[in-house]
Formats: C-alpha cells, structure tokens, sequence
C-alpha cells in the first residue's frame, strides 16, 4: 500500500473536554481524523492555521501534525505521539477513541 | 495528622471560588487561552494528549481515610474511576472536563485538600519519608517539619514566581527514603553533639535533563531557624537563578556554577539579616505554634499488641502467599507489636501508581479499621500503611487479597516506578508504562524475583525524569530517536542516603529489545554475585560498568559504540531544539509542543 507523505492536517484540543479534534470541512471540529480538511500546501496550512486560532472559543492549542492517506483515501499519523493522541492510551484500550469505535487508524502499535 | 483550621479552609475554599470564576470567564470567551493557562496550572490543571489532568497534593503524601475515599468518589464521578499516583506523592486525574473542575475542587476542599502549587514555577508539594512517625531507624518525625513547610510555602507572594519550579524533601531517618539528595532542598534531621535537633540542609539536588546530588550548604541548622534559613535560600535562588533559560533556571544549575561557596555566603548573609531585623527575627517559629502542629502529629494510642501470636505464626507456617508477602511488604515498626505495611501498586501488568475507585476504598476500608486511619502515598508509587498491628496482618493480607492489592513485590524487580510517559503526558517522548508492564510480565514469577532480590527499575519517559531513572538500579529513559522510541539505559543509580546517579551505559533500545536487555542484565548479574544476598547494585559496585555494558551489547564485548561514552563519560543530554533541527525533515508540529511548558 502506498502512502502519500508530508500531508498535514490540523489538531487541537476541544477546551471544555480537552478532547483530540480535527479542523474539518467548513470550519468545523470533528473528533475523527477522517474527516479532518487535508494541508497539501504552504498556503493551505497559513490558511488553517489562521482559522484555527481564530477558534479559541471552542479549542485549545491548535498546530499541524503530518499524517499519510492510503490507497483508499484513509489517513493515518505519522507520528506515534500523532497515534496515541487519537487512538487512547496504549496501555488502555478501553480508554480514549478506541474504546468508542472512532479511531480510525489501521495500526494500533506504535 | 494535620486538619484544617479555619485560615486553611478559607485560604482553599477562596482559591477554589476564584478558580471557578475564571474558568467561568475562559468559557464566556472572556479571557484568553494565554491568560486562562497559567491561572489553571497554578490549580494544578494541566492539558494532556487527551485530556484534562488534575494534579492534587497530598502534603507529604499522609492522608486518612476519608481523604481517600474522597478521592474514590472524584476519579468515580467526574474521572474514569481511577487516579494515578506519583513519585511526587500526589495524585493525578487523567480525564477530568474543565467545567467539572471547580466541583472537583469543591470535594476536595471537603476533605482538606486541593491542587494549588502542584504546578508552576512555585514551591511545590513537599514530600516526606512515607514511613514517617512509624519507621524504626528515625530521629524524628518528620511531618511537622513538612507541615510548617506546607503552611510557609502555600500562597507564599515572595515564591510565586520563581525562576523554576522548586521541590523540598524532608526525612527524619538516616537512611533516605525521601531521595534527599535529587531535591532542590533536602532536609535530613539529625542532632548535633549536644544532643539538639536541627537539620542538616542539603542543596541544589535534581534529576531532569542534568542531574546533581544535592551538596550540604549547612551541616546542622537548629530547628527554629528552619523558616529563616530556607527564606534566605529561596531568596538567593530567586534573584540571581536564571530566568533567561528554563534548562538552567533551577537552584542546581546556580549552585553549580556560582559555587557552593558563593552561594552559601549569599545566604548566610541574608539569614543573618533577617535574624537582626529591628523588629526581630519574623520569621522565629514560635514555640507555641510549633507545639500545636506537633500535637496534630503525635503518635496514635498504640496498645500492648502481642509481637508474635499463635495466629499469626501459623498463617505464616500454612500459607506460602502469606510467607511471602510479609517477606516483601511488611517493614519492623518503631512500636513492638506493629508493623509497617507497603501495599503494591505494581500489580504485575498493571500500570505502576494506578488505582482504581474500588481499590481506593478498599484502602480507605483497611486503613480506618487497622492502620488507625492512616495512609501514606510513597514516591515508589506505593501505598503505606503505618500502623499495622502484627497479629492483624492475616486479616490485612486477606482484605488486600480481596481487593486485588496483595501483590509481594515490593522492592523486587517488578515494583517499578515509571512516570505517565507519552500515554498520557504531553511532554513526554516516548512511552513508560508499556515498558513497566512487559518488564513485570517477563519476570512475573515470583521464584525468579526472589532470586534476583532488591532491585530498583525506575523509568521515564523523558529527560524531566519523573519516572527518577536517574537514581534507579537500572534507569530506563525514553526518547525519540528518528521517529520511533528508544530507550536508553543507566546504571548504577541509587535513591538512598548513599545518592548516586546513574552511569550512561550505552546507544539506546528500540521498544521491544528492552526487555530482553533487561534479561541479560539479569542473567550477567546471578552469573557475577558472590552470594545470593548481594544486590544487584553491590555487585556493581563492586565491578563497575564493564561487566554488564558486555551483557547489554553482547556483540560489542561491552564496547558501546561511538558517541556512546564507553568511558563511562556521559553523552551530552539531548537539547530539544538539535532534537527537533536534525529530524526536522520528519517532525512535526506536535514535536514541538514537548517543549512548551
């Protein structure tokens, strides 16, 4: 499978629940990294990030984190701090998105 | 122990009433996230990887138990029924939302706690040997001490905003079971030839990304001029410590380059000055005042308990679990007929320091019935119970059985500390409560824990070192190394009165070559031990690195490689900003936010 490097998305954390979240299509923040609005650009991410920031009302600390797509389109982190953040802890997989069925990610080792 | 009197309760009870109004305003969009962030943290309200964390104190780590099933309650209904403790002696809340933390601190001021102080360039929670008031080889009760220093420190306007974070440990035994020396004050009782108490005021001690053993700045301080001295210590610190670099802002880092000398004269001076201020020595402890907090830690009504009983010698002839447990986690009492208990919470598997809501009232149960209501949280990660008394220790054994807290293992191979690591923390650089799990799964066997004897495993997951690696046996730190973990390994490093810091052995592990590192180290060290009561850290002492550098890079012969500090010589300590400019091809973002606090 091959996967397409050096494609960001943008993360933060929601404030009232510090939940992981995705900047996502319309301005929204979605809790699943698949629907998280893909950086391909230098301007893209200037153009995110511009609007993330924008959202302290709803998110806290939000940045660029680099994630790769498969053939079938599904984003996965880069990063296994990127991969922890978004499944749970790994040494409770009963805690976090992957004890709710929303991760997302094909690996769960990091 | 301490209560609350009416100052404390108002003090705790306005900082929560002021922290729910800024929270309140965060929500309303009235203050910024850059406004809102340091006022959450001074109430110990960090954002983690995925969520919230609360960090309460337990001065000292003493609580009762109803404290304890106070903090049952929390995890239960605003947490994910469990909390972690720390090698801080605290507690940490994981999942915690932010508009539920002003109720979380309303229960805790309930019980006469709170979070405030347990982050920020403050002076932190002070600790205090966990066998205080109980241990049979202490001078003196270290508590008070640790109280006055609480009631001193706490919202101390002087010591809001120090250069850097500053940690006070106190013990009242010779032998250290408060890591003295890795503090930026250590305070070790004793009693001079004329038979007087005071301290001897150790300096400068810390582990994180440079660690030093703390040096002696005064051999005896007498006891009431405690306040007047750390006053004059915190004030050197606080005008010439650095604030133009976080990595060389703590007191170690001016102690070791302005001399220990230069800094000792400094505060001399200024002890002096504050001794002959006109309107007399302010900062005196009163007689009276000192005699109040001392009553609060006088010891319990201990009755005429049987050293030995016909029960007792028979659970310890028929049961082999029983055995070996008080072999491991029972410790002698300074009153005949008790015995101090350590509960493990190292549960083989389990993530070190973690308890569940029904753990903790189990705690909370066996304590009020059989350790006169009190508990002690150990910088091990450990839950004590002081005063035990021997006949009941069948009926303890058997509760904790129960309440699956009966693990014998304390001080073996598998009662290791480890920090949160990157499943939980935001600083972290890799991972430590997985490594813990698979180390105390490979060596789950009791026999073979037995055998390999007292052993201290400590691991973090970054170089702030919360996880102490630095003073463990066998240090294990995680780092980030093109992208993936790797582990580096010390050795040689010692927690007790006799402080060592641990030698840089070598290039680091990948994640699943830790264990089997550990095994060889193992293997190396029966092989080398001249009977089976030498430790593992006698034995290295008595040979040095050589012997088990060969056992951890066996193709190497021991050789470790370029840049490895085969000499022994410490690499240089990895600077986050070369971490990030060399991998900057594959970094991210979040890489950088490590760094952030």
């Amino acid at each position: 499978m091959s996967k397409t490097p050096a494609l960001q998305v943008v993360t933060a954390n929601d404030l009232l629940s510090g939940d992981v979240v995705f900047l996502s299509s319309g301005g929204c923040w979605r809790r699943e990294l698949q629907h998280a609005t893909l950086v391909r650009t230098a301007g893209d991410a200037a153009f995110l990030m511009a609007q993330a920031e924008q959202h302290e009302a709803y998110v806290v600390g939000p940045y660029l984190a680099e994630v790769m797509q498969d053939d079938a389109g599904r984003l996965e982190p880069v990063h296994y701090r990127e991969r922890i953040r978004t499944l749970g802890p790994s040494n409770r997989p009963d805690l976090g998105r992957q004890a709710e069925g929303l991760a997302e990610v094909t690996h769960v080792s990091v | 122990m301490y209560r609350y009197d009416e100052f404390d309760d108002r003090f705790v009870r306005e900082r929560v009433a002021s922290f729910r109004s800024q929270v309140e305003r965060r929500l309303s969009g009235a203050l910024t996230e850059d406004e809102f962030k340091p006022l959450r943290l001074q109430n110990g309200l960090y954002l983690q990887l995925h969520a919230y964390m609360l960090r309460v104190a337990i001065p000292y780590g003493t609580l009762d138990a109803p404290q304890m099933r106070q903090l049952a309650m929390i995890a239960e209904r605003w947490d994910k029924g469990y909390g972690h403790f720390t090698t801080r002696q605290n507690i940490q809340f994981n999942w915690p939302t932010l508009q539920d933390v002003p109720a979380i601190l309303d229960a805790l001021a309930d019980v006469g706690m709170h979070a405030i102080q347990t982050s920020g360039n403050c002076i932190r929670n002070v600790t205090a040997d966990h066998f205080a008031g109980a241990a049979a080889d202490e001078i003196e009760d270290p508590r008070p001490t640790a109280e006055i220093l609480r009631q001193w420190s706490g919202g101390h306007p002087e010591f809001a905003f120090l250069p850097r974070k500053f940690k006070i440990a106190v013990t009242g035994s010779p032998n250290d079971r408060a890591v003295t020396k890795a503090h930026d004050i250590g305070l070790r009782m004793l009693r001079n030839a004329a038979g007087e108490p005071g301290y001897e005021v150790i300096v400068g001690g810390g582990l994180g990304r440079t660690p030093m053993i703390g040096k002696v700045i005064r051999e005896f301080l007498p006891k009431n001029d405690l306040l007047a001295y750390l006053e004059s210590v915190l004030r050197v610190y606080n005008l010439h410590g650095r604030r133009d670099n976080k990595y060389k802002a703590r007191i170690k880092i001016l102690v070791h380059e302005s001399k220990l000398e230069n800094i000792r004269a400094e505060v001399e001076a200024e002890f002096e000055r504050l001794m002959a201020e006109e309107a007399g020595p302010t900062h005196a402890l009163s007689a009276k005042e000192v005699a109040r907090i001392e009553a609060c830690f006088a010891p319990p009504a201990f009755d005429d308990a049987p050293d030995r009983a016909l029960d007792l010698d028979a659970a310890l002839a028929a049961d082999t679990d029983f055995r070996a447990w008080v072999k491991t986690n029972v410790t002698g009492h300074r009153q005949s007929g008790y015995r101090i208990v350590t509960v493990s919470l190292k549960l083989i598997g389990e993530a070190p320091g973690d308890a569940s809501a029904d753990q903790m009232r189990a705690l909370a149960d066996i304590a009020e019935r059989y350790s006169v209501n009190e508990l002690r949280v150990s910088h091990e990660q450990n839950i004590v119970l002081p005063h035990v008394r021997a006949v009941d220790l069948p009926e303890v054994f058997a509760c904790l059985q129960q309440a699956g807290l009966a693990t014998a293992n304390i001080g073996q191979i598998t009662d290791i500390i480890a920090c949160p690591g990157m499943d939980y923390c935001a600083l972290a650089t890799a991972r430590s409560i997985p490594v813990a799990q698979d180390i105390a799964n490979h060596f789950s066997s009791p026999a073979q824990a037995a055998e390999i004897g007292k052993l201290q495993i400590k691991i973090s997951g970054c170089i702030n070192a919360c996880g102490h690696h630095h003073v463990g046996h066998i240090g294990i730190l995680g780092l980030e190394k093109a992208g993936i973990e790797s582990y580096q390994i010390t050795l040689g490093g010692d927690a007790t009165e006799t402080t060592a810091i641990g030698e840089y052995a070598g290039p680091g592990f990948a994640y699943d070559d830790v264990v089997p590192a550990i095994q060889r180290l193992m293997d190396a060290y029966l092989a080398l031990r001249a009977n089976p009561d030498e430790i593992f850290l006698q034995v290295y002492r008595r040979l040095g690195a050589a012997p088990f550098k060969a056992a951890l890079y066996p193709a190497s012969n021991g050789s470790t490689g370029s840049g490895s500090g085969g000499s022994g010589k410490r690499p240089p300590e990895p600077k986050p900003h070369l971490i990030a400019s060399a991998q900057a091809h594959q970094a991210t973002q979040a890489q950088f936010v490590f760094y952030h606090f």
